[in-house]
C-alpha cells in the first residue's frame, strides 16, 4: 500500500461532535518523514537503498505528487558544480552571496560534496535538463543549469513510491511525540477523514518546507489575492513549529529569505536577470546595480543586495523598477517563456493579461514578502553534520535545516540524503518506542479543539487570526510596507501582540476539516513569528540589508555579531532564550568575495 | 487566483472517490459538489495559481484566471497533457495566441 490515496472530506454531519468521537490511527514504522517534497522525497529513497527492508512513511500535507513548493514545476536547478570547480569554490561562493557569512561551513561543504550526484539522480529519472551544442550540460550561470521541470515533483515523488515508502497523503503535521527529551514519532490530522494520525518511529526527518505567508503580501487586499506570493503559501512553518514547541534550537531566522520578483504577479526574476542577462533599471533607465552598486560587486554582489536594490530606488523614488528584457531575439524570448512555463505558469497567463510583450516591454519587478527557507537563506533548526537537529532523533532537511543557505533544489536532495543516512545510523540498535497515550490524549485536545467549539461559539476564524498576524508582522517586523526594516520598539510591539494571539488560540474555531486544518496552520505561524521576532531583537546590527535591516543599527557590527543568533522555547514554560554560536571558518580564502 | 470550472465539462470525475483536481492541489483547496457533481473551488483567495488542478482534470474543464486587479479581460492559458510533453497555448487580451510545446519527461 505505498501510495494511499485520500478520499473525498467529511460532509459537516459526519464531523466528529466530541473528542471522543475521534478516531485514532496508529501507525509503527522505522523512519517517519513529515513531508515529502523535494528533501522528504530523497529521505525517502536513500533510507530505502541503505536498507530495503527499513520500514518508511511520508506524512503527506497534501498528495505527494502535486505537493508543496515544487508543485508547479522548476525552471532551473540553482547548484550544480561545473567542470574544474570543487565543493569547497561552490561553498566561498554561497559565502560571498550571504556577505561573507556567517554560515555553517561543515554543512555547506558536505552538502557540496553530495549534490552533483542528487542532481544527476534527477536526470536518470528522467528529468528533462538541456544540454548545449557539444551534448553537454548547459549553464545558465556561473552555477545554475536549465531544466524543464515541469514534472519535476511527480518524478521525485514516483521515486519515493517505488523505492517503497508509504505515503499518507492528506494527513497535515501537527506536533512530535516524544520520550523524555527524544523524539519517537509524530501526530497529524488526517484533513479528508479527520482522524488523529499518529506515527511511532526510531526517527524522524522533519521535512515540511519553509513558512511563507507569515508576513503581508502586498497584493493580500482584495479578491482572490490573498496567496499571490512567491514561496507555496501550504508550507507555513508547521516545520518549526513542531520543533519549536518541543524545545529544538532554531538558527538564524533573523536571516529571511526576501527576493525580487515580477511586480504584482510573483514570479522568479532570476530567471530573466541571470538566464537572459536582462540588466535591472530604474525608472529613468539608469542600471541600478552598474551605476549604483558597482562598489559592491555590480551584477555579482551578494544575493540580499540585489535583491533589496530594486526596493531602495522606490523608496528614494526612483522607481518602478524592470528587468530589461527588451531586445530579446524571438528565441531567446520562447525560451523565457518556457522558463515560467515549468515554474510559474500563470506568469505567462499575467503578461497575456497585460497585453505585454517582453521583447517591447520590459518586465516590472519588485520586493516579495519575508519567508523563512533554510533551503534559500539560513533560518531553521540547528542540525549536527548528520543533520540532527538538537533534539534527538529529530532530524531536518532542505528548508527546514538552518545554517546552509542556496542549497535550492539540488541542494535540498542532497541534504535529504544525508540526512536519511544519519537517521539511519542513529536507529540501530534502537527498540521500537512506547506509545505514550497521555501524549496523544493531549495533542488531540489542543488540535481539533477549533472543530469542537458548537456552532453559536462566538470566535475566530483561522483566516482572522492569519491576517492580524501578517499585517503585524509587515508593519512592526519588517515587511514589504516598511521597506523591510524595523527596530526594538516594533520588535517589542510585535511580540506583546504576539502573546496575545497565542493568548487568543482558544477562541480559534473551524467549520470543518479544511479550516480545523487551517487553524492548526495559524497557530504554526504564530509560534514561527515568535522565533522570527526574538532572532530580529538579538542581532543589534545590519548584516544583511533586506533580509534584516535594524534601521536602529544600521551598521554591520562585526565585534558582537559575526556569530550565529539562535533561540530555544522552554517546553514547560513557553520562554524564549535568545544566545549565540560563534563562527568557524573552515574553506579558506576571502570570506567577501568569490574570486571565480 | 480562481480556477474557474467550466460545469458542462464537468463531471466531478464521477465514479471516483476523489476526483483529479480534489487529488491534485497542494492546498486542499479543490472540492466536489456531490448534489450536482461539479468541482469547486472552496476558497479563491488561497490559490497558489500552480494550475496542478487544470494539468490534472482529465476533461480539460478548468481554466485559470488572472484576477482582475493584476490583470485584464480575457487571456486564457492551457496546457495540454501528453506522455512526455506538454503543450501550452496562451491567447491574450488582444486575441494575439501563442503556442508552447517542449518535452517534459525523459523516461517516458
Amino acid at each position: 500500500m505505498p501510495n494511499i490515496s485520500a478520499k473525498r472530506a467529511l460532509q459537516p454531519e459526519q464531523l466528529p461532535k466530541s473528542m471522543e468521537e475521534v478516531q485514532v490511527v496508529n501507525i509503527e514504522t522505522d523512519l517517519l518523514i513529515i513531508g515529502g517534497g523535494n528533501a522528504g522525497c530523497f529521505v525517502a529513497v536513500e533510507a530505502r537503498k541503505l536498507n530495503p527492508e527499513i520500514r518508511v512513511a511520508i506524512m503527506e500535507k497534501g498528495e505527494i505528487m502535486r505537493s508543496g513548493a515544487c508543485s508547479a514545476g522548476m525552471d532551473a536547478i540553482n547548484t550544480y558544480i561545473p567542470e574544474g570547480k570543487t565543493p569547497e569554490d561552490l561553498v566561498q561562493w554561497s559565502r560571498a552571496q550571504v556577505g561573507g557569512g556567517p554560515l555553517r561551513e561543515d554543512l555547506a561543504l558536505s552538502n557540496a560534496e553530495e549534490l552533483n550526484e542528487a542532481v544527476d539522480d534527477l536526470e536518470r529519472w528522467g528529468l528533462p535538463v538541456l544540454k548545449d551544442e557539444n551534448g553537454k550540460t548547459k549553464y545558465r550561470g556561473k552555477w545554475d543549469i536549465s531544466i524543464h521541470g515541469e514534472q519535476l515533483k511527480p518524478i521525485m515523488a514516483e521515486k519515493a513510491i517505488e523505492a517503497g515508502a508509504d505515503v499518507y497523503n492528506r494527513v497535515a503535521g501537527t506536533g512530535l511525540l516524544m520520550e523524555g527529551d527524544r523524539c519517537v514519532g509524530a501526530m497529524g490530522l488526517g484533513v479528508r477523514d479527520g482522524k488523529l494520525y499518529v506515527f511511532s518511529a526510531k526517527a524522524v526527518v522533519n521535512s515540511t518546507g519553509g513558512a511563507g505567508t507569515l508576513y503581508k503580501s502586498y497584493t493580500a487586499d482584495s479578491t482572490d489575492c490573498g496567496a499571490q506570493i512567491w514561496m507555496c503559501p501550504y508550507c507555513v512553518g508547521t516545520g518549526y513549529a513542531m520543533g519549536f514547541r518541543k524545545g529544538a534550537e532554531l538558527s538564524s531566522l533573523e536571516q529571511r529569505w526576501v527576493a525580487t520578483r515580477t511586480k504584482d504577479f510573483c514570479g522568479p526574476v532570476d530567471t530573466i536577470s541571470v538566464g537572459y542577462k536582462a540588466p535591472i533599471i530604474n525608472c529613468k533607465g539608469e542600471k541600478i546595480m552598474q551605476q549604483r552598486y558597482a562598489h559592491l560587486g555590480g551584477d555579482a554582489a551578494p544575493r540580499f543586495i540585489r535583491a533589496n536594490a530594486p526596493m531602495n530606488e522606490w523608496l528614494e523614488g526612483r522607481g518602478p523598477t524592470y528587468c530589461d528584457t527588451r531586445g530579446l531575439d524571438d528565441a531567446t524570448n520562447w525560451q523565457m517563456m518556457c522558463d515560467y512555463l515549468n515554474e510559474r505558469p500563470t506568469f505567462v497567463l499575467f503578461l497575456a493579461a497585460r497585453g505585454q510583450d517582453p521583447v517591447k516591454e520590459p518586465i516590472e519587478i519588485f520586493g516579495s514578502d519575508p519567508y523563512i527557507m533554510g533551503g534559500h537563506t539560513m533560518g531553521g533548526f540547528w542540525v549536527d553534520i548528520d543533520r540532527m537537529t538538537t533534539i534527538p532523533g529529530l532530524f531536518a532537511a532542505g528548508e527546514t535545516a538552518g545554517g546552509n543557505p542556496n542549497k535550492f533544489v539540488g541542494g535540498c536532495a542532497a541534504e535529504g540524503k544525508i540526512a536519511a543516512r544519519g537517521a539511519w545510523k542513529y536507529m540501530q540498535g534502537m527498540a521500537q518506542p512506547a506509545l505514550d497515550e497521555q501524549q496523544v490524549a493531549a495533542e488531540k485536545e489542543r488540535i481539533y479543539a477549533p472543530l469542537m467549539r458548537g456552532g453559536d461559539f462566538d470566535g475566530v476564524s483561522p483566516r482572522e487570526m492569519k491576517e492580524r498576524l501578517q499585517r503585524l508582522m509587515d508593519e512592526y517586523a519588517g515587511g514589504y510596507s516598511q521597506f523591510y526594516r524595523t527596530n526594538e520598539e516594533r520588535l517589542d510591539y510585535a511580540l506583546k501582540h504576539i502573546k496575545m494571539l497565542q493568548d487568543q488560540f482558544r477562541f480559534l474555531k473551524a467549520a470543518d476539516l479544511h479550516e480545523l486544518m487551517q487553524a492548526n496552520e495559524t497557530m504554526d505561524r504564530v509560534d514561527v513569528a515568535e522565533a522570527v521576532v526574538h532572532h530580529l531583537k538579538a542581532r543589534k546590527e545590519t548584516r544583511w540589508a533586506g533580509w534584516q535591516t535594524r534601521a536602529d543599527y544600521p551598521e554591520r557590527d562585526d565585534v558582537n555579531f559575526d556569530c550565529f543568533v539562535e533561540t530555544v522555547r522552554d517546553p514547560k514554560t513557553g520562554e524564549v532564550r535568545a544566545f549565540t554560536r560563534p563562527y568557524e571558518q573552515i574553506v579558506p580564502g576571502d570570506r567577501y568575495n568569490y574570486p571565480g | 487566483m480562481p480556477p474557474r470550472i467550466n460545469p458542462d465539462k464537468c463531471n466531478g470525475c464521477e465514479g471516483l472517490a476523489e476526483s483529479k483536481c480534489e487529488e491534485a492541489c497542494p492546498g486542499d483547496l479543490m472540492a466536489v459538489d456531490e448534489t450536482v457533481m461539479k468541482a469547486y473551488c472552496r476558497s479563491t483567495n488561497d490559490c497558489w495559481d500552480c494550475m496542478s488542478c487544470t494539468k490534472a482534470c482529465p476533461r480539460n474543464a478548468i481554466e485559470q484566471r488572472i484576477p482582475y486587479q493584476l490583470g485584464y479581460h480575457k487571456a486564457t492559458l492551457k496546457p495540454f497533457m501528453s506522455k512526455n510533453t506538454i503543450t501550452w497555448k496562451c491567447k491574450d487580451i488582444y486575441g494575439n495566441e501563442k503556442v508552447y510545446k517542449y518535452r517534459n519527461r525523459m523516461d517516458k
